[in-house]
């Protein structure tokens, strides 16, 4: 698509792609993916701080690590940059980001909206979540909005995208041409029942899944199997979720506080006999990384490095998991070696 | 309450049997009985419903009822209304991320449509909410709704996706 002369942005990197054929945004993200190429995601934590070139700064950490960034909203229901403004920054150079929603503290009238909006200033990517509740966060005060959940959220994008239309009815102008996608957690109760709640995003519109973290793998081939059987990952890219650890004592702390991390105790225990917990909590992400790869129906990885994003270069190189592949990055800030 | 409300999960097929029979009995006559009021008696049947399935169910009078579809257990009590649910924060006991002393709504409703002769209902879609029927009836806002149908004259319905 050629973007008109006026256009502030022509032959710039945030310019969208030309469209393809079969896919649904002008993005890189979903083009990596429909070509078969093994996906690598990482998120970013939005910053406490009105400045751009903090986001800028935190996104070059990644470059030509991976393929795309999440930009959390209001992650573990705490205040910070909003992530569509994430979102609109990074697109605006090139980047290709993954805006997550929250039903937490939007309802339906601002969310449509957001997405309206997110879509106009290049954001190809929505991840719908429905959010943690305001009580784990530095605001429990707040009023916990909950006016619709993930599954409703999907249904929502799917109805503004392919009927060009809001909720009510009203028509659009021009649809938002989303790539959407929601979260799974495939290790907390009803365990048996995840892989129907992943069927059930699926049927609403999830294009692709990011997983909470994996650190038990028999499980994730479990639901991965029976997600496979059920032609599942024919409908929707899977990517599950991998994480850093930086001692015994965080992922102790992170089983016990934040709600829907689950960590067997051989990973507590590795932790605890390395002379270097920190690096060992690397090395484990690694391992992880190329195991989750080796999965039937696995189309990618998520890494989530909170507070060691600096080391998630080192890391993506160190698995392996692109092969020879390098991911876009803008062209004046080194690309992975 | 709560504990009535876990037994009603635990015998979701009994719910569900006295249900689908009592269903074609009760509309019918609240159909008649709000037509015969001019709707008058609306009022005093939606408090006897709110009596009936509160004690039951815990019911919050959403107005848009999915009892049948979420294996007897009322989504509203989940702390983020989740119509589709769980969440990803369920404990590892089957307890509420956000009320530890709670069972997860979701993993009691999924347990309950096991054992429920169309308990996979719960695997269809449902839309949020329509907060404007808070506090009104959800019997007498499918009757409505039937009349409408029935008319051919149905507001551009939520999407259903499946
Ligand atoms: S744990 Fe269950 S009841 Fe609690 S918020 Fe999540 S889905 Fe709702």
């Amino acid at each position: 698509m050629n973007a008109p002369d006026h256009h502030p942005f022509v032959e710039d990197p945030g310019s969208p792609l030309p469209p393809l054929e079969g896919h649904v945004s002008l993005g890189r993200f979903e083009r990596v993916l429909r070509a078969g190429q093994f996906a690598v995601t990482s998120e970013i934590a939005p910053p406490d701080s009105a400045d751009a070139e903090e986001v800028y700064r935190r996104a070059a950490l990644f470059d030509g690590a991976i393929d795309a960034i999440n930009a959390t909203d209001g992650s573990g229901a705490n205040c910070h940059m909003s992530s569509v403004a994430v979102c609109a920054l990074l697109s605006h150079i090139g980047y290709s980001p993954i805006l997550q929603i929250s039903c937490r503290d939007k309802n339906r009238i601002a969310i449509q909206g957001d997405v309206l909006g997110a879509a106009a200033m290049g954001v190809c990517n929505v991840l719908a979540l429905t959010g943690d509740d305001v009580s784990a966060g530095d605001h429990p005060e707040a009023k916990p909005v909950f006016d619709l959940d993930s599954i409703s959220l999907l249904s929502t994008i799917k109805t503004m995208r392919d009927e060009s239309k809001f909720l009510s009815g009203r028509k659009l102008d021009m649809p938002p041409k989303i790539f959407a996608g929601s979260s799974i957690n495939p290790f907390v109760p009803p365990v048996e029942n995840r892989v129907d709640q992943l069927k059930k995003k699926i049927d609403a519109g999830a294009e692709f899944i990011q997983s909470q973290y994996c650190f038990d793998l028999t499980i994730l081939k479990d639901m991965m199997a029976r997600a496979v059987d059920a032609g599942l990952t024919e409908r929707a890219f899977i990517l599950p979720g991998v994480g850093t650890l930086a001692s015994a004592r965080t992922a102790r702390w992170l089983r016990t506080n934040v709600p829907g991390v689950y960590i067997p105790d051989e990973i507590i225990l590795r932790l605890e006999g390395a002379e270097n917990q920190k690096r060992e909590g690397q090395k484990i992400c690694v391992e992880l990384m190329q195991q989750v790869k080796e999965i039937d129906g696995v189309h990618g990885v998520h890494i989530m490095a909170y507070k060691q994003e600096e080391f998630v270069r080192e890391m993506v190189a160190e698995s392996g998991v692109l092969d020879d592949r390098e991911a876009w990055a803008p062209e004046d800030t080194g690309a992975i070696a | 309450m709560y504990s009535l409300r876990r037994f009603a999960t635990r015998h979701s097929r009994a719910f569900e049997a006295f249900y689908n029979f009592a269903e074609p009995v009760i509309l019918p006559i609240m159909s008649g009985l709000s037509k015969l009021s001019g709707g008058r008696l609306d009022a005093p049947m939606t408090w006897v419903e709110k009596q009936a399935k509160g004690a039951l169910f815990d019911c919050q009078m959403c107005g848009n009822c999915v009892l049948s579809s979420t294996g007897m257990t009322c989504p509203m009590n989940c702390p983020k209304t989740i119509r589709n649910g769980p969440c990803g924060g369920v404990r590892e006991n089957g307890n509420c991320e956000v009320k530890p002393e709670m069972r997860c709504v979701w993993v009691e409703a999924w347990d309950g449509a096991s054992r429920m002769r169309g308990g996979d209902k719960i695997h269809t879609v449902q839309f949020a909410s329509d907060r404007s029927k808070r506090g009104t009836s959800a019997w007498l806002n499918i009757l409505k709704q039937r009349e409408l149908e029935a008319a051919g004259r149905v507001k551009s319905a939520p999407p259903r996706t499946q």
